[in-house]
């Protein structure tokens, strides 16, 4: 690929106390694909995603986003830069002293100047897509069920269209049925609004059924990317359990390439 | 279709005169061109979809709609012509294929409208008032089963004691007592010297300053030691232990303990109040030592009274029978502590909102509490004439 990469990680190290988590880790991705981060638990998915988005800083190495080191970004540029990204939570992360309404209009009512007839009905319409009800969205967070929580913080993160969609174990505590429709949800929108998407799962469907890229974080670095067939290819302890273990054979047996519909279409 | 006359190519209406980019609605012949920026970061400008509303609204074109020289168009955007347009996309409108498909998501997904606000209730108070007793009440109930629990479950502790839960009342103690001596010490000492200050004068006026010992003696051990040291521990303690107990309840922990087996009471609640019912009257008694010295440094700067006469002082001025009453209050406020900060921690719901008017609530009836149990005291020695 030619084109100018929206993330652009530089020789990263972090490290906690003298556990160090990534060393000299490099990655780059592009606009408009969907790239998923794997690998195993504590092999620092998620710490790299934290640094992407600046809420931890590295001990060495930098990431630059959009062009420009993420920590550059400070006052008025952080607060332009984040309404170009938008993240969804492991947990959700929704506000649980705010209805699901206000969760979800508190980025646009962050812009300030938009009235609120428009908010409302901007804020419905997400809902609506989400695949929830107008009732829903009077619910507090403690009343949703987990698959709900995912798709009203999914509506939260996308609530300002954004450029870049981070997603952290998107169908983690879903069930089948429900993952699948999440994975459908996020590939239709990536579709129809052309966001680039880096997401960390560990969940092999939604690899199979979504990403266009897969880099596999494992002994600090990134150690393949590439398509899930190339990666697939390659010749090493942990690509063995987890892309040709049982789980990986039920996954990919069938749909070994993603152009296959994945679920329903 | 007739040319529409007129205002034909004249900008209806533009944003930031200069910025290439600020949303735009123009007549172009026949049909409506939008161009700009129509997306969130855009429209945030004060008065912007005001004014693009109004513009919107008097444009009347028979032609169609032109959105192929739109430069951003996102959601917020779509929504705001999607109004204008009445919720169909005009006939003869060009529109490029990823504004087909954003229009076609909003069709999919009409939004009712808003609706109606309901009318005032004017008599809202007076309802307020009767829940507020019933609050009031549910709280009263809860408490009391909260401390009939603790009873039962320290009888059981009495039966079976080396199966108690020893390492939490341990670990409690440390730090509701031990880790509160530095201020209760600080608090106690200057309360001491005001107090003595303060009264040396006055006594001092009527030739009565060697009984600043007695004043001293009595105010302190009597009231002032065990209400003080109350209000800081319900402060730092009781605050804590609603917070805590609130914070299991939002991570699920409350849920886990009971799924094992583990009662709430057993674990929680008789470890906290036991420690509280142990390390208070200490406290007190540590509070009450602090304000005496405190007390007796300022008289000896004041008074010049020595230190040696004070405390030789001391035994016939206070007697064992304060001595006593401020250990029975020590405990008293110690498991009054416990038992309120227990109660609004098991109450919190899971969000933070809860959490933090339950901490409060808690701190507030805990020190609220202890002032009325106080008065109690007061009343029932004063009646036993002790």
């Amino acid at each position: 690929m030619t084109e100018a990469p929206i993330i652009d990680v530089d020789n990263l190290t972090t490290a906690f106390g003298t556990h160090v988590v990534h060393k000299d880790l490099s990655l780059k991705i592009y606009p408009k694909e969907i790239l998923a981060l794997v690998g195993g638990s504590g092999s620092g998915k998620t710490t790299l995603l934290r640094q992407i988005l600046g809420l931890d800083r590295p001990r060495a190495g930098i990431v630059r986003v959009f062009g420009r080191p993420v920590h550059d970004y400070v006052g008025a540029e952080r607060v332009a830069l984040t309404h170009r990204w938008g993240m969804l939570f492991q947990a959700g992360a929704l506000f649980s002293a705010l209805p699901v309404f206000d969760n979800i209009a508190l980025p646009l009512r962050e812009m300030r100047n938009l009235p609120e007839d428009l908010i409302r009905e901007v804020v419905l319409m997400r809902l609506s897509w989400m695949g929830l009800t107008a009732q829903d969205a009077a619910l507090m967070p403690s009343a949703l069920s987990g698959g709900m929580v995912k798709r009203v913080a999914l509506a939260r993160a996308l609530a300002l269209d954004p450029e870049l969609l981070f997603l952290d174990e998107p169908t983690a505590g879903l069930d089948p049925q429900r993952s699948d429709e999440f994975v459908e949800l996020i590939r239709v929108l990536h579709r129809e609004l052309g966001f680039t998407v880096v997401m960390v799962t560990h969940d092999l469907d939604t690899i199979a059924a979504l990403a266009t890229r897969v880099a596999v974080l494992a002994e600090k670095k990134v150690l393949v990317e590439g398509t899930l067939e190339k990666v697939m290819e390659t010749k090493h302890p942990f690509f063995d359990a987890f892309f040709h273990g049982e789980r990986a054979v039920r996954a990919f047996g069938a749909t070994n390439s993603k152009d296959t519909d994945h679920g329903k279409s | 279709m007739a040319l529409t006359s007129g205002n034909a190519s004249t900008p209806v209406l533009s944003g930031a005169s200069a910025a290439a980019v600020a949303p735009l609605v123009a007549m172009d012949g026949a049909r409506c061109r939008v161009t700009g920026n129509w997306n969130v970061q855009a429209l945030a400008v004060k008065g912007e979809v005001r004014r693009l509303k109004q513009a919107l609204a008097a444009i009347k074109t028979e032609g169609g709609w032109d959105l192929s020289d739109i430069g951003l168009l996102d959601a917020v955007g779509a929504q705001l012509l999607w109004r204008q347009w009445g919720q169909k996309i005009p006939a003869g409108t060009a529109l490029t294929e990823g504004q087909q498909a954003l229009f076609q998501i909003l069709a999919d997904h009409p939004v009712s409208e808003a609706p109606p606000q309901n009318a005032t209730d004017w008599l809202a108070w007076i309802r307020a008032i009767g829940v507020g007793w019933f609050v009031v009440g549910e709280h009263g109930r809860k408490l009391l089963l909260l401390l009939g629990g603790f009873v039962l479950d320290f009888f059981k502790f009495l039966a079976n004691p080396l199966r108690g839960p020893w390492r939490e009342i341990s670990a409690q103690i440390y730090r509701v007592g031990t880790q509160a001596l530095g201020i209760t010490a600080l608090v106690g000492f200057l309360i001491g010297v005001v107090l003595s200050y303060l009264s040396a004068e006055q006594l001092e006026m009527f030739g009565a300053g060697r009984f600043i010992v007695n004043l001293l003696g009595i105010a302190t051990v009597r009231e002032l030691g065990p209400v003080l040291a109350a209000i800081l521990v319900a402060g730092r303690s009781g605050s804590s232990i609603t917070a805590q107990i609130g914070v299991m309840r939002v991570t699920q922990e409350l849920d886990a303990m009971q799924v094992m087996g583990i009662s709430h009471g057993q674990r929680l609640i008789l470890p906290r109040v036991i420690a509280l019912a142990i390390a208070m009257p200490l406290l007190v008694l540590w509070t009450d030592a602090m304000a005496l010295f405190g007390g007796m440094l300022a008289a000896k700067w004041q008074l010049g009274l020595s230190i040696p006469w004070f405390i030789s002082q001391l035994p016939d001025a206070v007697g064992l029978t304060n001595y006593r009453i401020t250990l029975i209050k020590g405990v008293t406020f110690g498991i009054w502590i416990a038992l309120i900060a227990c109660h609004f921690g098991l109450r919190i719901e899971p969000n933070t909102e809860s959490l933090g008017r339950g901490t409060t609530a808690s701190v507030v009836t805990a020190i609220t509490g202890v002032i009325l149990i106080d008065a109690m005291y007061a009343v029932i020695f004063n009646e036993m004439d002790i």
